[in-house]
């Protein structure tokens, strides 16, 4: 029953209506969960939400539509088309950052590809997760869409089961045993390369907003830093200025600054902090799990805090000499999910598009390439396998089946094909089927 | 350092230079492969028929054709293919530039099969290059002629430090698995699919798994039984059986069943004469393991027509099995052989629930006159891909995806589908620096006000025409100044 469109924008209608009515639970779940500030939350888990529903419910009809294909001489009388089918029932897990948010949108694209969804909401968020196992099935068809609640050995135990898709942010080797196929949406360590020549108080802005948004815990965030020794200078008082324009002097005190979700993750992130050299911030209160907007600078490659994704609210400042040196630093590391790159001259940002590889990449700011859903968001490498978002999600929980439909008459044009075969039969064969470089002429 | 992992680093680090990233570079490869393919073509042709005791024409048109054709698509649509894709703009995002790049993976390892042992590791290769990558290519082993043919003439025609040929049998497979790959397609068996999936885990490589299975073949009581049983034999008994597509047993009612196998019989008889043995078109079984698990399935089975066989040469006469209960070893593995059971069932209902137990198929054959029929059909069940009043041919058409679904398979290939299969679609968003009054409304601290302007910016919809375009552009340029006037 989950294969009519009126089914499916009903499901998904139901999930607006969620999104409507729970938003202030949402914003205390999650505020309850990592201290997000109601804005970031509304932002990222409700507007966010909201656009890619949107953009399912308006395009939906078209994109379920048989696609017609192009026909060559052989097939011209026929009909062929890919259908898009569902693949059965698929698995999405949740991560804890943005927990509603980046379960919602795998699950919208899932439902609006007309499977079954057995959900399961990250266990490190438990105001969320409680949220999405309590409220959740009062909207949606309860034996269609499963949430499910589980810790790491039961999830282990949920993934021995055969499901037709997984989306999720581990381990894919149970997968294989199924020969399901996976979206793995990881991370990294998301380089931001700043020239010499931009408006240093924009680029200071953007690149303090991209990570310090939600603490830092965004897949997404700038990692660290790369540029010259002069820009390094001119960039300190604007980042201070930015981090003081957007938290206050004491950004303990600000309601806009969220906190770490939980206490092994607090640990994790305050032991990068005696990598190089504290520039600003570095202040931790391990209470509340709050670990002040901090700049490193004089870090080196082999400091803790350059040996893993950070995922919190430390901006590392690494200098090179050049661009080239600053590609090529980013060239010997695995590729990550997103690289950004900031200079008023667009041949500079072109440089470094062209001579990287990233999943996604974004010119003189941050994050923003992901509230456009016109644009596949994914990984590559170690930092993820797959795309979604807009009707990338669609085609994702979607078997492109393949379609040629024949008439039973014109039999007489398939004995070309049949046995006992002939070179005159062959010469015949050649010209229908064959696809024949333009400005070549087909008669001879 | 293994042998693999010398050949793969070199080939890595010759991507690493950039050469096979240039559009004209990838060209030259794929003009250098179709000149490959036209001087080599008789040695091409030899090495088939020696693996598969296949004829010359056969071999064209079962091999060299689709590679020709799926050359030429490819250089000729490859500009367009790789240049970067502009996608639909939000109010936030109307002075950026917002597109997708399509990009190279970087090494990819492409392992071919035994039964079409050219077709299936050029098709992939042509794509691969195509998309700007270095690749591996591993041919099978057990069609050993084509195998080492491919590692002799490739080189002579590609750059050999990014083309690399690898051959060897399951040590060497296994050991060059332990590599580090951006993509693997392999084409072969759900048994084997599965190791190759668990290693690529391993290096969090995406994959793309041509399997199999067993593909139903529904005749419907209202068809043309002379035409379709005559496509049927052709689809079934091609390469003796061994096709990954093909139909692998039949479902009908018992009231045609003997007008089925009547017309089958009719049109071997005219396709292979009254000697199939002695028939130049009539291909034979792989190899001696291969002969022997297909004769197991013959046992305990009525058999309608066929059933001679030779070990001596792995010849199978084509051979049809009627009355077959579900249950039977001929019912539970993929045939692969020249043997078409005849399974009965009572209408279309029970055809689609019989079809919906087993695992996914490859492919799905419908044939009738009924057009509602067929489409019901295809809506009420899975497989990789469908051809309705014929078999096979879904498989020629370049604009198709190929590919299976559930243990038939993952991912699909051929024409634009192989390019993007073997590339990375990059998102790309390149602002600039000015309008930092719109960039305001996000940063903290947070505000209502600010909350409204962000909903305003991110919910607008711009699908009102141009006129509407424009106006949205004068009401964001309007609200970027207002902005900055209120916050800054």
């Amino acid at each position: 029953r989950t294969r009519s469109l009126e089914y499916r924008m009903a499901q998904l209608e139901a999930l607006g209506r969620f999104l409507e009515e729970k938003k202030q639970d949402i914003l205390e779940a999650t505020a309850l969960d990592m201290r997000k500030p109601p804005f970031e939350a509304e932002f990222s888990e409700v507007l966010l939400c909201k656009n890619e529903l949107n953009e399912a419910l308006n395009n939906l009809s078209r994109w379920m539509k048989d696609k017609h294909v192009d026909k060559n001489l052989a097939t011209q009388l026929d009909s062929a088309f890919i259908r898009k089918d569902p693949y059965g029932v698929v698995l999405i897990i949740g991560p804890w950052n943005y927990p509603i948010y980046l379960l919602l949108v795998p699950l919208i694209g899932a439902i609006a590809a007309g499977n079954c969804v057995i959900i399961k909401p990250s266990e490190l968020t438990k105001n969320s997760e409680k949220l999405m196992e309590e409220v959740l099935p009062q909207y949606l068809d309860k034996d269609c869409f499963a949430v499910v609640t589980a810790g790491v050995e039961e999830t282990t135990r949920l993934l021995e089961n055969k499901f037709d898709y997984i989306f999720f942010t581990a381990l894919v080797l149970p997968a294989a045993l199924h020969l399901t196929p996976v979206t793995l949406e990881l991370g990294g360590k998301n380089p931001c390369y700043v020239s010499d020549t931009c408006d240093v108080q924009n680029v200071a802005r953007r690149v303090a907003w991209g990570r310090f948004f939600n603490a830092g815990q965004t897949c997404i965030a700038p990692d660290y830093v790369l540029c010259s020794v002069e820009m390094q200078e001119k960039l300190m008082p604007a980042l201070r200025e930015a981090i003081t324009e957007f938290y206050g002097s004491e950004p303990r005190n600000s309601p806009d600054f969220a906190r770490i979700v939980g206490d092994e993750q607090f640990k994790r992130v305050q032991a990068l902090l005696s990598s190089g050299r504290v520039a600003i911030g570095g202040q931790t209160d391990e209470k509340e799990r709050y670990i002040a907007p901090t700049v490193l600078v004089d870090v080196k490659p082999s400091h803790p805090a350059m040996q893993e994704e950070i995922f919190g609210p430390i901006l590392l400042i690494i200098t090179v000499a050049n661009m080239d040196e600053a590609i090529d630093f980013i060239n010997s590391r695995e590729r990550p999910l997103v690289i950004y790159a900031f200079s008023s001259d667009n041949k500079v940002v072109n440089q470094v598009l062209e001579r990287t590889s990233s999943g996604g990449f974004c010119g003189n700011d941050t994050l923003m390439h992901v509230t456009l859903t016109s644009l596949p968001f994914g990984g590559i490498g170690s930092s993820g396998l797959g795309m979604c978002h807009g009707q990338f999600t669609f085609d994702t929980f979607t078997h492109h089946r393949g379609c040629l439909q024949r008439g039973t008459g014109l039999e007489p044009i398939n004995t070309l094909r049949y046995p006992p075969y002939s070179t005159h039969k062959m010469g015949l064969i050649r010209t229908a089927t064959s696809i024949k470089r333009r400005g070549e002429c087909f008669l001879l | 350092m293994g042998r693999m992992a010398e050949v793969v680093g070199r080939a890595r680090a010759a991507f690493s230079s950039g050469r096979s990233r240039p559009l004209e570079f990838r060209l030259q490869q794929l003009r250098n492969l179709q000149r490959m393919v036209q001087e080599k073509e008789r040695e091409i042709l030899a090495a088939i028929g020696a693996d598969l005791h296949k004829c010359g024409h056969n071999a064209y048109s079962h091999e060299i054709m689709g590679v020709l054709g799926e050359l030429a698509l490819t250089m000729e649509k490859l500009p367009s293919w790789a240049a970067p894709r502009p996608v639909k703009k939000n109010l936030l995002t109307l002075r950026d530039e917002a597109y997708i790049n399509p990009e190279p993976l970087g090494v990819v390892l492409v392992i071919g099969a035994w039964n079409y042992p050219f077709v299936l590791v050029m098709q992939p290769l042509i794509g691969a290059i195509a998309a700007g990558n270095a690749v591996v290519v591993k041919p099978s082993e057990i069609s050993e002629h084509t195998s080492q043919l491919i590692a002799n003439i490739l080189p002579q025609y590609l750059d050999q430090e990014l083309y690399p040929v690898v051959t060897g049998g399951v040590p060497e497979t296994t050991e060059l698995l332990t590599q580090r790959f951006d993509h693997i397609l392999y084409t072969g068996n759900s048994a084997v699919g599965k190791i190759v999936m668990a290693a690529a885990a391993k290096h969090l490589t995406p994959v793309t798994l041509e399997l199999g299975g067993k593909s139903p073949c529904y005749i419907d009581t209202d068809c043309d039984l002379a035409v379709a049983c005559r496509r049927i034999t052709w689809g079934k008994y091609m390469n003796c059986g061994q096709t990954c597509i093909a139909p692998d047993y039949i479902l009908c009612h018992p009231s045609i069943q003997s007008q089925v196998v009547e017309n089958i019989k009719a049109t071997l008889r005219e396709f292979y004469g009254e000697d199939v043995k002695k028939c130049p078109d009539y291909e034979r079984i792989i190899n001696k393991r291969h002969f022997k698990r297909i004769m197991s399935l013959l046992e305990g089975q009525k058999i309608a027509h066929g059933g001679e066989t030779d070990e001596a040469t792995c010849f199978i006469a084509p051979t049809i099995l009627t009355d077959v209960s579900a249950e039977s070893k001929v019912m539970e593995e993929e045939i692969f052989g020249p043997v078409l059971p005849i399974v009965s069932v009572k209408n279309v209902d029970e055809a689609i629930e019989f079809i919906n137990r087993r695992e996914k198929p490859l492919a799905l054959y419908v044939f009738s006159n009924d057009k509602k029929l067929i489409k019901r059909v295809i809506s009420e069940t899975s497989s990789g891909g469908v051809t309705g009043n014929d078999v096979i041919m879904h498989f020629f058409l370049a604009t198709l995806p190929f590919g299976g679904v559930g243990n038939s398979g993952m991912g699909a290939y051929h024409g634009k589908h192989s390019f993007d299969t073997f590339s990375h679609h990059r998102s790309c968003l390149i602002k600039d620096l000015k309008m930092e009054g719109t960039n305001m409304v996000r940063y903290p601290p947070s505000s209502q006000k600010k909350l409204d302007w962000a909903k305003f910016f991110i919910l607008k919809r711009l699908n009102k025409g141009r006129v509407g375009l424009i106006m949205l552009a004068l009401l964001g340029v309007v609200a970027a100044v207002v902005i900055k006037m209120a916050f800054y």
